[in-house]
Formats: structure tokens, C-alpha cells, sequence
């Protein structure tokens, strides 16, 4: 405890950081990745390749990769300027979409084909249908691999301790800094990202629950 | 170009051909369907009766030859496409309601999103159909919670809230109970009598019988008869057809 008290202010703020790399890289994700399974399953040819390509390059390279490519080549392109904690998120979103994409679209193949049929012959356009008949549903049968990706992406955010952003991950560096008890401090680290974690696993539970009944 | 004296059919198909790979599956279809005309689709399985009725609304592309409906030639996929759809109603075997949505919201949907009707309005016309369907007491329940035959007149009212020229039915009692066949049957010879054009592909002999001014006899992927329903009944002119009938109508 009392080197939780020493620490508190260096806990707060870290896992503050670690929240909000958390909060905005996961909308950010949701809704990229989402994107991209509306075009690795539309009719257009371009759409779907786009999709593919950006899977298979983003799922493939390490996250280590992506983020030495956000702080040390993006700045040489001189497109926008981004601190390390927005290059944080970029990489994370970038990263985390190209997972939340693919269960996106594994959600969307265990949607009956005939769903699809009966949107396209009431004259639902495409974006339509995927946006009120298929989505919807493919949702609810894929809420517990998107709760895990996003577990994984609050872990993830983590290695933006690596490239000079203060979150949890970085709390060690601190700590051993100035000789405090590393089994104490690291434990209490893991603590706290339990206790993050906690709050998902009850959203999964709670939405399974909600939408087992309501079909 | 001056105006036709007399109004285009309602669905018209000419020297249309359709493949599923090697195997050809309709060949050389020639249809007319005037407005208000109820046609059944006879045939055994595998004959391309479904097929022919998804070709109307392009769920089945074709090959060769040309499909208009109500004059105007089908579009390629797209929001024109997805406008002449909004006109033509159809019915699936398999229901294919919404399973997320609610009943009514089922009916709801299309008229709201397609035609932008208001939310209100479009209320009002969806309860009125329910009620004409005889399911309205089970307007706020999930389509699993239904019956085989409700789900069946709810696909019914989902597809007539779109004020559709034409109704397709595509083997809509296939799927059905016995005991729940006949009260989808009614709703079917209900709207036949209001005057809806129709193409109903399906294996109720009693329903060609009642309710159609023509009958459709496919076999192998063509059209072998085109007649009445008392002729087609008691004097079939093809073998295949006769073969056909004394296949059903024996037991």
C-alpha cells in the first residue's frame, strides 16, 4: 500500500493515459474495422480488394512495426503533424481495425443469405441493407471475439510506452528509476489492468444476454 | 414516340435463357403477365419455376433475352435497380423475416428507409395490414415467436407495405405445417380477388384451381403449357404435364 500511496499521482496519470489511448483507439477501430468488412463484402471489385489488401498487410506486421513506422518514417511524409500519444492511437486504430474487420466480417457470413434477399428485393440499397438488416445481426453473433480484440487492444497500448508516451506501460521505468520495489509495483500494474478489463468482460455478458432473447 | 393505346404487361419476358454453369436452366422464356392476371407456376422440382420467379426481380440474373416489368426493361444492380424492386413484392419460401426486428418493425422498415415515408404514417399502414393478415394482435413479437403460417402472412404484409404493382410468391407454403398452409392460402385468394397481379410458383393444386386465371406448366426449363386452370386440370395437351398431374392428383 504505501507504495501505491508514493506512486499514486505516477498511477493516475499513467492509466489515465492508458484509458484514453484505450477509448479512442477503440471507437476508432469499431468503426474502421466495420468499414472494411462493408468492403471485403461489397459487390464492388475495388472495394473488395482494398479491404483484402489492407488485412493482409496490417494483420501481418508486428504492432511493434507499426508504431517505429508512426514515430520515426510517417513524420518524413510531412502529411500532419501528430504528438506521440495521437501517433499512439493512429498506430493502435490501425492496427486493432484490421482484427475488428475480419470479426466484423466472419459476423456477416453467419447472417442467412435469405436476409440479404428479402432487403434486396424490398429496394434496401446495398449500404441499406448492410446498415439495418445484416449488421445488426451480424453484431450480436460476434460479440465475444470483438469484446476479445478489444481486451487485446488494451493491453496493446502498452507498447506506446516504448515510444514515449507516459501510460500504465510505463510506470515501471519510473519505478526502477528510483529503486522501488519492482514485485510490489508491477503486481499492483497488473491489478489495475484487471480491474480494467472487468467492465468489458461484464459489457460481453450483459449483451449476450440482452440479444439471446430479443430473436 | 406516342403513347401506347393499351398498357404494357405487367411482366414480360422474352427469349430469356439462364445458366447455373454447364446446366441450363431456363431456355428460351417467353412470358406475358397482364396487369391484375394471377398466374400459378406449376412444374416438378428442379423444372426452373423458382428460378424464373427470382429472375423477375433480378435476384437470378439472366443470360440471354430481356425482362420488363411494367414496361420498363430491368436495370443493372444499382439504385435503379433497387427502385424497381421497391415495386415488385415478394414472398420466400423460407419467410426471411427480419429475425432482429419486431413484426411490425419488419413492416415498417422498407416503407421508412425506401420510400421515406413518416414513421407515423407509415405505422398507421402497417397496422392495417397486419390487421388485414389477421396477425395484429402480434405486431410486437420477434419473428421466432411466431408460427410458421404467421410468419408467412407477416412476410406478406411486409412486402405489400410497399404498395407493390406486382406480387411475386415463391413456393410460399413449402415450408409450412400442413394445418397452417390454408391460412396463408386465404390471404393469397384474398388478394387475388382485390385484383394484384401475381406469379405464384407453387405445389397447391387447390390454389390454381380457386384463385388463378392462368397456369404455367414448367418442365426442364421450359414452358410446356400456357392455359386456363380447368384446362389445364382436366385436358393437359403435353405428356409431361399429364405425367405430371397423375403424379399429384392420384392420392
Amino acid at each position: 500500500m504505501s507504495l501505491l500511496s508514493t506512486y499514486s499521482g505516477l498511477f493516475l496519470s499513467a492509466f489515465a493515459t492508458t484509458l484514453k489511448l484505450f477509448a479512442f483507439s477503440a471507437v476508432g477501430s469499431l468503426l474502421l474495422g466495420t468499414i472494411l468488412a462493408m468492403m471485403r463484402v461489397s459487390p464492388v471489385p475495388v472495394f473488395r480488394a482494398a479491404g483484402a489488401t489492407y488485412v493482409t498487410l496490417v494483420r501481418n506486421t508486428p504492432l511493434t512495426l507499426v508504431f517505429f513506422f508512426f514515430t520515426f518514417a510517417y513524420p518524413l511524409l510531412k502529411i500532419l503533424k501528430l504528438d506521440y500519444e495521437q501517433g499512439a492511437i493512429v498506430a493502435l486504430t490501425l492496427y486493432t481495425s484490421a482484427f475488428i474487420c475480419e470479426v466484423v466480417r466472419s459476423g456477416i457470413n453467419t447472417v442467412p443469405v435469405g436476409q440479404a434477399e428479402a432487403s434486396r428485393a424490398l429496394g434496401l440499397t446495398f449500404t441499406q441493407m448492410l446498415g439495418s438488416v445484416v449488421l445488426p445481426q451480424a453484431m450480436r453473433s460476434v460479440v465475444p471475439p470483438l469484446v476479445s480484440t478489444l481486451i487485446a487492444l488494451l493491453k496493446n497500448t502498452t507498447v506506446s510506452a516504448g515510444f514515449s508516451v507516459g501510460d500504465a506501460g510505463a510506470i515501471q521505468s519510473t519505478l526502477s528509476e528510483e529503486g522501488a520495489n519492482m514485485l510490489v509495483g508491477l503486481s499492483w500494474v497488473a491489478f489495475f489492468f484487471v480491474v480494467l478489463v472487468l467492465p468489458l468482460t461484464f459489457l460481453q455478458r450483459s449483451l449476450e444476454k440482452r440479444w439471446s432473447v430479443a430473436r | 414516340m406516342t403513347a401506347p393505346t393499351t398498357a404494357p404487361p405487367m411482366i414480360k419476358m422474352a427469349g430469356v435463357d439462364k445458366f447455373f454453369g454447364p446446366l441450363h436452366v431456363l431456355k428460351n422464356v417467353n412470358l406475358e403477365v397482364p396487369k391484375g392476371q394471377v398466374v400459378v407456376v406449376l412444374g416438378p422440382s428442379g423444372s426452373g419455376k423458382s428460378t424464373l420467379c427470382r429472375t423477375i426481380n433480378r435476384l437470378e440474373p439472366i443470360d440471354s433475352g430481356t425482362i420488363e416489368v411494367d414496361g420498363q426493361p430491368l436495370p443493372a444492380e444499382g439504385k435503379e435497380l433497387a427502385r424497381l424492386r421497391a415495386d415488385v413484392g415478394m414472398v420466400f419460401q423460407s419467410f426471411n423475416l427480419f429475425a432482429h426486428k419486431s413484426i411490425v418493425d419488419n413492416v415498417l422498415l422498407a416503407p421508412v428507409k425506401v420510400r421515406k415515408v413518416p414513421q407515423n404514417e407509415a405505422l398507421e399502414h402497417a397496422t392495417e395490414l397486419l390487421e388485414r393478415v389477421g396477425i395484429a394482435n402480434q405486431a410486437g413479437k420477434y419473428p421466432a415467436q411466431l408460427s410458421g403460417g404467421q410468419q408467412q402472412r407477416a412476410a406478406i404484409a411486409r412486402a405489400l407495405a410497399m404498395r407493390p404493382k406486382v406480387m411475386l410468391f415463391d413456393e410460399p407454403t413449402s415450408a409450412l405445417d400442413p394445418e397452417m398452409v390454408q391460412e396463408v392460402l386465404d390471404v393469397m385468394t384474398t388478394l387475388a380477388k382485390e385484383g394484384m397481379t401475381m406469379l405464384v410458383v407453387t405445389h397447391e393444386m387447390g390454389f390454381a384451381r380457386k384463385a388463378a386465371d392462368r397456369v404455367i406448366f414448367m418442365a426442364d426449363g421450359e414452358i410446356v403449357e400456357d392455359s386456363t386452370p380447368k384446362e389445364f386440370f382436366s385436358a393437359p395437351k403435353s405428356n409431361r404435364a399429364k405425367d405430371f398431374l397423375g403424379k399429384i392428383l392420384t392420392h
